[in-house]
């Protein structure tokens, strides 16, 4: 089993157009997982069916009986969140703040503070119009503790590809360095980075492959909107060489890309050309990338 | 006035729109440009300026101190003879591990393990251990760097690579910024992406908040999870499109079916991308963009005002 985990530091350097892409091309041969819990877009390309739902519940909050509550202030100095003010005399918990240590019911002389497992939000695991399966999910709003459902994401469709002899499992990841993206990372056989020709596009990139090299994880890069700015194009190869990051491919600056998405189309369905050449390529090199040493 | 620039989906021109805007403005006023998106911090790459502070930024967590430890034979002895009076506690402890919500505070025999990454920084275990042997430390989670040009400042975090929370940070980032400029100051915060919990601490403080998108139904669907997140919030907020022309109608037609002003178009031209490519502010060069961004501001002021009313 092979875990091929797409990231990318920015957004909107074309990552999600170019997973789904490779949804579309391996079709029943992979599991694609959606790790963009946070703002999950994916399914507006391989329209999954939503076949099987759950919900998701992580961390706890707490809550104050107002009854048994004697108002003596003790939760609200314990608490290092600023999450039980004062409001018409009473202390509530402001669940956006809480944290869910729940240092304040141990404080509570008199019991009154429950702690209550959270629902953080929903997955699913759905078939899609190429015949993956599809498991994806939605965080809710405000919520802590993306980096779990991350997780259990990436568990259940391990879990999949095992029972369905599946080798493959492609996972779209989140942007950024945090938790969500540290968890996407664990147990990848191949990070491919994309990345675009900004200044913005080479600082996230090096800052995000400081992790995967933290990691130890094998990396190939695609470098989006390449003729953007071909100087800085030239520095992400230098970079690319300097780290031993396999460059998979150069895609060109091109407005297929929103065209593609407007339509709810993979970009390997709405081009027939070259761009769809350039993807068919690059998802045979990350699959060989994948399986070698 | 503080406003927020934030975006349901990244790479949508949170940034472009940020800079922009505090170049503008800094034309006529005082003006302080903070970038929250800690993890990725782009801003620092558009305003260049004299670096006047650099600091670390520490958050706290526990330490072990294992010679005051009941787990220590000696302070079992200590604690059995009375001579840590009020304890209360059974000698063989292990309430640190008890009461952490997150799993950072590990006990293995008659030893405790802190794992940094997990704690959330509530101080349960410090502040619960009978014998004090967890006090609060600072360790180092990122940077904060000052720097000004003219009367703009530009104020950046950034979290070290390995720190998995961004939350404290931020929240650092902000105090730092409420001590050093006086209410006059319009304060503009370029948030992290997303809906979860970095970007309500990024904004649920501020007056305004204008959400980047663009017209497609990835920024649409990104653009709704956005405006769920300023309306649980209880936040003033307006949209401001980027990239228009290309892509659909569907955010201009949602925007006017929820009644949420649309401050401003910012149209789609590859001589705009290819500017920002370079790290450069666009408002100088495209009268357009330079429009748009006094229609933003003929717009928020008036907003905050109607709330006020």
């Amino acid at each position: 089993m092979k875990e091929i985990v797409v990231i990318s530091g920015k957004g909107g350097t074309g990552k999600t157009s170019i997973t789904a892409s490779f949804a579309l091309l391996a079709g029943e041969e992979i599991v694609v997982a959606d790790c963009d819990v946070d703002a999950a877009d994916m399914h507006l390309l391989l329209h999954p069916d939503f076949a099987k739902a759950e919900d998701f519940y992580s961390g706890e909050i707490s809550r104050i009986d107002q009854d048994s509550c004697t108002r003596c202030g003790k939760c609200a100095d314990a608490c290092r969140f600023d999450a039980i003010p004062v409001i018409d005399g009473q202390y509530i918990v402001q669940p956006l703040n809480c944290e869910g240590c729940g240092y304040c019911a141990r404080v509570c002389p008199e019991d009154a503070i429950i702690n209550l497992a959270q629902h953080v939000g929903e997955w699913y695991i759905s078939s899609t119009r190429a015949g993956n399966t599809m498991v994806h999910a939605r965080l809710g709003i405000g919520a802590e503790n993306s980096g779990k459902l991350v997780a259990r994401v990436k568990s259940e469709s391990l879990r999949i590809a095992e029972e369905t002899g599946r080798e493959l499992i492609v996972v779209d990841g989140s942007p950024g360095i945090g938790c969500p993206v540290v968890s996407s990372l664990s147990g990848a056989s191949l990070v491919v980075l994309v990345t675009e020709p900004t200044v913005s596009g080479l600082h996230d990139l090096k800052r995000v492959y400081q992790l995967v090299k933290k990691f130890d994880l094998k990396a190939g890069c695609i470098i989006n909107k390449q003729d953007l700015n071909p100087q800085v194009t030239l520095e992400i190869e230098e970079f690319l060489k300097q780290e031993g990051i396999a460059h998979i491919a150069g895609l060109p600056y091109d407005e297929t890309f929103t065209r593609a998405i407007t339509q709810g189309q993979t970009i390997v369905e709405f081009d027939t050309g070259e761009l769809k050449n350039l993807l068919v390529e690059s998802w045979e090199k990350v699959k060989q990338l994948t399986i070698s040493d | 006035m503080k406003i927020a620039i934030a975006s349901g989906k990244g790479g949508t021109g949170k940034t472009t729109l940020a800079t922009n805007l505090a170049g503008y403005l800094a034309e006529k006023s005082r003006v302080v440009l903070v970038d929250l998106d800690v993890e990725e911090p782009n801003s620092g790459l558009f305003i260049k300026g004299e670096q006047i502070h650099f600091e670390v930024k520490y958050k706290m967590i526990p330490e072990w101190k294992q010679a005051d430890c009941s787990l220590t034979p000696a302070v079992q002895g200590d604690l059995i003879s009375g001579q840590i009076p009020g304890s209360g506690s059974s000698h063989i402890c292990g309430l640190c591990q008890e009461v952490c919500n997150f799993h950072a505070v590990l006990q293995l025999g008659d030893q405790i393990l802190v794992f940094p990454e997990l704690c959330h920084g509530c101080y349960a275990c410090s502040e619960l251990c009978p014998t004090n042997a967890l006090p609060m430390i600072p360790r180092r989670m990122g940077e904060l760097r000052q720097w000004r040009i003219g009367s703009l400042d530009f104020v950046e975090s950034k979290l070290d690579i390995g720190q998995e929370h961004a939350v404290p940070l931020i929240s650092e980032t902000n105090s730092y910024v409420e001590e050093h400029f006086p209410d006059e100051t319009i304060k503009l915060f370029d948030s992290p992406p997303g809906t979860a919990c970095p970007v309500i601490e990024a904004v649920k403080d501020v007056d305004f908040v204008i959400l980047v998108t663009e017209p497609t139904p990835f920024g649409l669907h990104d653009l709704r999870l956005a405006v769920d997140a300023v309306r649980t919030l209880n936040r003033q907020f307006g949209v401001v499109i980027n990239r228009h022309g290309i892509g659909n109608d569907e955010v201009v037609d949602y925007c006017h079916r929820e009644s949420i002003p649309v401050l401003a178009l910012i149209p789609n031209d590859r001589r705009i991308a290819e500017m920002y490519s370079r790290g450069e502010l666009v408002y100088h060069q495209f009268p357009e963009v330079r429009q748009q961004l006094e229609e933003i501001m003929n717009d928020v002021p008036g907003k905050l005002q109607d709330k006020a009313v």
